[in-house]
């Protein structure tokens, strides 16, 4: 790599592209060459840098400014200004997120870039995805090399333990705790998968991750082939992923080449070796078991468990199954420690957490911050509050799948354990927030409408009872509904909780309950006076 | 061996055993549709889910490894619970027109519909959702009105016949077992075994052959006289007919499957134009020339002694003027391996030739 004295880097998430990413990286070529500037100034694509409110942006170091909405007519304004005389072009500035002094522990960022403390994304946007040079100069690697070189198999497996490092798909299942299960059961032959299927609505978390750098799931996967004894790794990501896909392939290539895959990494006589499986569109096929199966080339029905995958995962091996945000935390707390890992986040939750914001905000986007920060903190700080002249009704977690949070659940901490304690649950890392416009049978019928596309159809109560649910909220929004109609949706989610066959069903009916029971006058008034509050339902009253 | 506890009774399993197959060791029935003993077991009409010690959840007792030391409930109010609520889901699906009413055939759904006190005609689905016997296969009748996606026919069809016809195809609520890309069965490889009609607990596969054909007066037991496996049959018979063919687990040789022969192919035995005697042509009998041209004259009924001794003369004449390698014996695969024992030693011994060869060859 040469030394510049500028690094300039253009967003390449898909919106970004949409709006031109692409020329606008040809004109900035075109220009610094025009400028004669090309052996002092870098020029790369990156990948998604986690804001999406004023896209394709640049962002030029080491000043770390960000501009945005960048056309391509403005590059030779932006170079001549920036590059060549050494001055911000200060109107084609990116709007800038407000810090609050009130998080005072969250480690701030030069320049304009909100004040989040990056772990899993510490590299995304920041170095070139695919440049494998560029992810070990930011100790890429390095992690892999101190697990081969220094440590025993379960040496790492007591460090992730003991970071206490929880499960990021949904259900914080405590990692050190998987990893010990793959490993303490016999077997010739085992696999590592990284769920990178990422199918929950409004979730792209861990498409930032692969995009913009993908080396660190590779080199997560290593550790954890090496932790419980496999010597195979499959990536499942999501169809739609086509970026994503590209760039592994690219990374898996790259690191094979030199080593850190493949076989006798770092001459120590540890194999790994990594494929790609690309997913069809099949919600179900985030389900572990389901995953599992649509690897296997079979439908992606879930499996029964027990067995579970620890011990009977991919063709039949016990197999460990990670996402894609929770092995991206194992490098760094190799590198730094589980003390370190410790110091972030709550101690029932340690660690960051990447959300992604939606809904009636000022800024959506991308964020990563330690676990625990309250909703109130986050629609405050990083999404600049709610939209002008709206106020603050609901928030709805971890995609559909997750809870509907009441304003009363405002300030509880998000971390695992203080929403399982509040009866609401984190999920995947969405946050949809919603205004008082809202009408939450809508809200309630979109949810249990996607579930009842995407459930499987392989167990009973999830094929019927979502299907049922859906009708009964259909008649809510049409104001055909009777009362009694408000317990049946309240024992379907209950029976689909209790009896179905995976993760799926046992959830579709969690926003529907959580709605009967913060909201429940305001479905009532669909039925009782058949009028929708906040005039989003057509209701005909009956004749 | 592990110990397990199902509703307070101690119960010593056979290792790789179910919590289910435990439970029926003891003697415990456990509610189940989409679980047969013969399939591998598949965990999606969650009927046999029990409470087991320590789990959160109930789980489905059919996919779940009886292991040392387990407590298991296999009924209790709250499972009797969800019991009802799956099963009047399912019945909230289906649709019963009726057209194979008092078989006297028990449809699983039903009989356990009526078990947890459910009112199977409240609860029914009121118009079709698919069209009624929409397949042309000539021995198989669809009724998807009234399939509850247990999944006992495509496994069937892969594990006891070897023959992969049917699928589940679409997802969720629009899900449908089809054959083959959702296209006619006897496009989709299928042989008509009729395996996954045996296999289906609600009759949405049907013998063809046998709708609306009531109930049997008696099932007769017999062995299959198509070929030599000797493959148990149930012959279902009403006012001294057959009415229906059907396998059943104790057969000993062929469990519940039967070829399309054996389950179908009984039209014979009450056909107009079936054979009770032997016939013999009018010439040989009465020792003229054969007639010439195609017509060679009359069919006469005789009794067997007259006809082996017609045959086996003709033999001896072909064998005494043209040589015995003129004569050559092909025997049947419906015989019996004694059967076909004997005819090696007509062939070699009576007649005198090496030509001899079996029909399953051909």
């Amino acid at each position: 790599m040469k030394t510049v004295r500028a690094m300039v880097l253009v967003s390449s998430d898909p919106q970004s592209l949409l709006n031109g990413a692409e020329q606008v990286y040809q004109q900035l070529q075109s220009e610094i060459a025009a400028f004669g500037l090309e052996d002092e100034v870098s020029l790369k694509m990156v990948g998604d840098i986690g804001r999406h409110d004023a896209v394709p942006m640049v962002i030029i170091y080491p000043e770390a400014v960000i501009y945005g909405p960048v056309k391509p007519e403005d590059v030779h304004h932006l170079v001549e200004e920036h590059l060549y005389k050494g001055r911000v072009a200060a109107e084609l500035q990116a709007p800038v997120r407000e810090l609050s002094g009130r998080i005072a522990w969250l480690s701030a960022r030069k320049g304009t870039l909100p004040a989040e403390k990056r772990v899993v994304l510490r590299r995304a946007g920041i170095i070139d995805p695919t440049s494998i040079e560029e992810y070990i100069i930011h100790d890429g690697y390095s992690a892999l090399g101190t697990v081969l070189g220094e440590m025993q198999p379960s040496q790492v497996i007591d460090v992730v333990k003991k970071s206490g490092l929880r499960g990021r798909g949904g259900a914080g299942f405590p990692t050190g705790t998987k990893w010990g299960f793959v490993a303490g059961t016999k077997s010739e032959k085992k696999y590592v998968v990284c769920n990178a299927d990422e199918s929950e609505p409004g979730t792209f978390k861990d498409r930032l991750i692969l995009e913009g750098d993908p080396h660190s799931i590779l080199e997560a996967m290593a550790i954890a082939g090496y932790s419980v004894g496999a010597d195979e790794g499959f990536i499942y990501v999501r169809g739609e992923y086509t970026l994503a896909q590209e760039r592994l392939h690219h990374a898996i290539t790259q690191a094979e080449e030199m080593g850190f895959l493949g076989e006798n990494i770092f001459g120590t006589g540890f194999n790994f070796k990594i494929h790609i499986h690309s997913g069809a569109g099949a919600y179900i096929c985030g389900e572990e078991t389901a995953l599992i199966e649509s690897i296997e080339g079979k439908p992606g029905l879930p499996r029964s468990r027990p067995p579970f995958p620890t011990t009977h995962g991919l063709w039949g091996k016990p197999t460990l199954v990670n996402n894609v945000e929770t092995l991206a935390n194992v490098p760094p707390i190799i590198q730094y420690g589980p003390e370190w890992y410790g110091t972030l986040g709550t101690p029932s939750s340690p660690g960051t957490k990447v959300y992604t914001i939606m809904g009636h905000v000022n800024k959506t986007g991308v964020i990563e911050v330690p676990m625990g920060i309250t909703l109130r903190e986050v629609i405050a700080i990083y999404a600049g509050g709610m939209k002008p002249g709206s106020s603050f009704k609901l928030a709805q977690t971890g995609g559909s799948s997750g809870s509907v949070i009441p304003a009363s659940l405002q300030d509880t901490p998000m971390d695992f354990d203080a929403y399982s304690r509040a009866g609401v649950s984190l999920g995947s890392g969405a946050l949809l927030i919603c205004d008082e416009d809202t009408c939450v049978v809508d809200l309630g019928r979109v949810l249990i409408n996607f579930f009842r596309n995407e459930s499987c159809g392989k167990c009973s109560p999830c094929r019927i009872g979502t299907q049922r649910s859906y009708e009964i909220m259909e008649s809510i929004a049409n104001g055909n509904a009777k009362l009694e109609d408000l317990q049946t949706l309240i024992n379907l989610a209950d029976s689909m909780n209790e009896v179905s066959n995976c993760g799926l069903g046992q959830t579709a009916g969690t926003p529907i309950r959580d709605i009967l029971k913060y909201f429940r006058a305001e479905v009532e008034a669909h039925i009782r006076l058949h009028v929708c509050p906040t005039g989003v339902c057509e209701i005909k009253i009956p004749v | 061996m592990p110990k397990i506890t199902i509703n307070g009774q101690e119960i010593e399993v056979p290792p790789g055993k179910t919590v289910l197959e435990a439970a029926q060791l003891a003697g415990i029935t456990i509610p189940t549709l989409c679980y047969h003993k013969d399939l591998s077991p598949y965990g999606g009409c969650r009927l046999c889910m029990v409470e087991v010690q320590g789990a959160r959840l109930p789980m489905a007792s059919c996919t779940l490894p009886a292991s040392e030391g387990m407590v298991v409930q296999t009924e209790t109010p709250k499972l009797a619970d969800s019991r009802r609520t799956v099963l009047k889901l399912l019945l909230s699906a289906y649709y019963d027109r009726g057209d194979n009413a008092n078989d006297g055939r028990e449809n699983e759904l039903i009989h356990w519909a009526k078990f947890y006190g459910v009112d199977i005609e409240k609860a029914s689905l009121k118009a079709p959702r698919y069209e009624i016997n929409a397949d042309p296969n000539p021995f198989i009748y669809i009724d998807m009105n009234k399939c509850i996606l247990c999944g006992r026919c495509v496994r069937a069809c892969a594990e006891v016949q070897g023959r992969f016809v049917w699928g589940i195809s679409e997802r969720g609520f629009e899900s449908k077992v089809v054959a083959g890309l959702d296209e006619p069965m006897l496009e989709a490889r299928c042989e008509s075994c009729g395996a996954c009609v045996a296999y289906c607990p609600t009759g949405a596969l049907e013998n063809k052959l046998s709708i609306g054909m009531g109930k049997a007066d008696e099932i007769v037991q017999t062995i299959c006289p198509y070929c030599g496996v000797g493959c148990t049959v149930d012959l279902n018979v009403k006012d001294g007919k057959i009415i229906r063919v059907t396998s059943s687990p104790e057969g000993a040789v062929n469990g519940m499957r039967l070829c399309v022969k054996g389950r179908y192919g009984y039209d014979f035995v009450h056909h107009d134009e079936r054979l009770n005697k032997p016939l013999v042509r009018e010439y040989l009998l009465n020792g003229t020339q054969r007639p010439k041209g195609a017509d060679r004259g009359k069919w006469v009924e005789v009794d067997w002694e007259t006809a082996l001794t017609i045959t086996a003369r003709k033999i001896a004449e072909l064998r005494d003027a043209h040589g015995a390698d003129s004569i050559g014996v092909l025997t049947s695969a419906k015989c019996t391996n004694e059967e076909n024992y004997l005819m090696n030693k007509f062939a070699r011994q009576v007649v005198g030739t090496n030509n001899i060869d079996h029909c399953a060859r051909l």
